[in-house]
């Protein structure tokens, strides 16, 4: 292999450890423990989009442009989403996990991640419709603001709902799917009847602790961006929030076999990594 | 360094036609075959991974969905799960996102070769089957830039012509080949 390629590669591992650092150092957003391939990516099709000579160009402008922050931030923290997304997950929580939270006189949930916020929606949808939404409370957080802000205002676009819609009849929905927006030309808001229980807030899984204890935690497709360190902190937090008895809903291809807290747990739905938190810990 | 121990991992893309095609390398590999084989095959959302049965139906590598964080072995195949990018870490491990789609797909077969490329560098083997579309080929050629081998489907022999017309565009490729070609010369290696 030619010297020079080896150089430039060397160079970015630098310039990126050196750019994240920089991020943590200034607004305390830390991804030092996230999965690099992932920041390698993120960070170098940032650079290609702004027109910089180099990222070392990028640690600069992260200093001085909050507005490239901000952008930064979007670009780190994956927010590609969709409502009733891996229905058969819904599906699975309507079927197995809702007789669990039917014995709690009060239900309190915690999303974590939760983007810009289909997938909590979702969930309150589901559990109108299993008649537990009433006294169910939701925490939804999320580590970027402009993100959390998206989230509770639950506008989506119209040419989405083609989709949401068939997600959510796979996900064993009762109804129509239409009873739960109102249409608008371009966009559609999810009646606010659903917002009245969800709490959206930030919150870093990261660098932030325990706030609630709760029935349910949902965390879908974040750990899978944490090394194993990182990953591991996380489902300790998990295991810290969760009463005994409690669920947690992890994303199809993330696992908890290499986790410290794997014996705190047992899995209930195996195949879409659903687990209860054992009473005795 | 003998040419046997040189190769660490082999990156496979294909797309329309691409089920045929990987039935039919996998099953001319040698039965010691030792190089771990990690595949993206363009796949529908919500499809089931149907594609490790009928491989592992061969009973030639043992075929599994890749794992999270999990280390390439010889003697394995590796597929991407429907609807996550696959990653390849400096460490050498696997890592899925869920970021936007690339080319049209997630799993992209781009997203696989480049990450690949940085972890492997020369000890990389890209190759590029049967599909109606181009993605892959800034892959390979990121495979060729860091020191790689490239492996193309001969496109007269491809069910899909066009994705290993556009990889044979993007970069010099070492070979073109029948399936059955380049899987008697990974056979040599």
């Amino acid at each position: 292999m030619k010297k020079s390629q080896d150089d430039l590669l060397e160079n970015q591992v630098i310039e990126i450890r050196l750019l994240i650092q920089a991020i943590y150092e200034k607004y305390g957003y830390d991804f030092r423990n996230y999965s690099q391939a992932h920041i390698k990516r993120r960070v170098i099709n940032r650079l290609n989009l702004s027109g910089m000579a180099n990222i070392s160009d990028m640690i600069h402008e992260v200093l001085i442009n909050h507005k490239f922050v901000d952008q930064l931030l979007m670009d780190l923290s994956i927010n590609v989403t969709e409502m009733f997304r891996d229905p058969s997950f819904y599906k699975a929580v309507r079927e197995q996990v809702v007789p669990v939270l039917k014995t709690y006189p009060f239900i309190k949930i915690w999303h974590a991640g939760c983007s810009s916020g289909e997938e909590v929606y979702s969930m309150a949808i589901l559990l109108r419709e299993e008649g537990l939404y009433n006294r169910t409370q939701i925490y939804a957080t999320d580590f970027n603001p402009v993100i959390i802000k998206q989230a509770r205002e639950g506008i989506y676009p119209i040419n989405r709902m083609k989709e949401f819609t068939l997600n959510y009849q796979k996900a064993g929905g009762k109804s129509a799917f239409s009873d739960y927006y109102t249409a608008n030309y371009e966009s559609a808001k999810i009646l606010d009847t659903f917002k009245k229980n969800i709490v959206f807030a930030t919150h870093n899984l990261v660098t932030d602790s325990v706030f609630a204890e709760v029935h349910m935690v949902v965390c879908r497709n974040v750990l899978i961006y944490f090394d194993r360190n990182l990953q591991d902190k996380v489902v300790g937090l998990f295991s810290d929030s969760l009463t005994g008895g409690g669920v947690l809903c992890l994303g199809s291809k993330e696992s908890m076999q290499f986790s410290g807290f794997n014996h705190n747990f047992e899995s209930l739905v195996k195949n879409e990594r659903i687990y209860i938190k054992k009473y005795h810990v | 360094m003998t040419p046997a121990k040189k190769y660490k991992a082999i990156v496979v893309g294909s797309s329309a036609g691409g089920l045929n095609a990987l039935k039919t390398l996998i099953k001319n590999l040698g039965k010691n075959f030792s190089i771990p084989v990690i595949i993206v095959q363009h796949i529908s959302a919500d499809s089931e991974n149907y594609l490790i049965h009928i491989l592992n139906d061969l009973k030639c590598l043992k075929v599994k969905e890749a794992d999270e964080k999990e280390q390439p072995q010889p003697g394995y195949a590796y597929v991407a799960p429907p609807n996550y990018h696959l990653l390849i870490e400096s460490d050498q491990t696997f890592t899925f996102t869920v970021d936007e789609r690339v080319n049209y797909a997630r799993p992209s077969i781009d997203v696989l070769f480049e990450t690949a490329a940085e972890a492997y560098r020369d000890q990389l083997i890209g190759i590029i089957l049967t599909g109606a579309n181009n993605d892959g080929s800034q892959g390979l050629k990121k495979v060729k830039e860091l020191g790689g081998m490239a492996i193309v489907q001969d496109p007269e022999t491809a069910e899909v012509d066009s994705m290993p017309r556009a990889a044979i565009q993007s970069c010099t490729v070492d070979h073109i080949l029948s399936l059955e070609e380049i899987a008697a010369f990974l056979n040599t290696l």
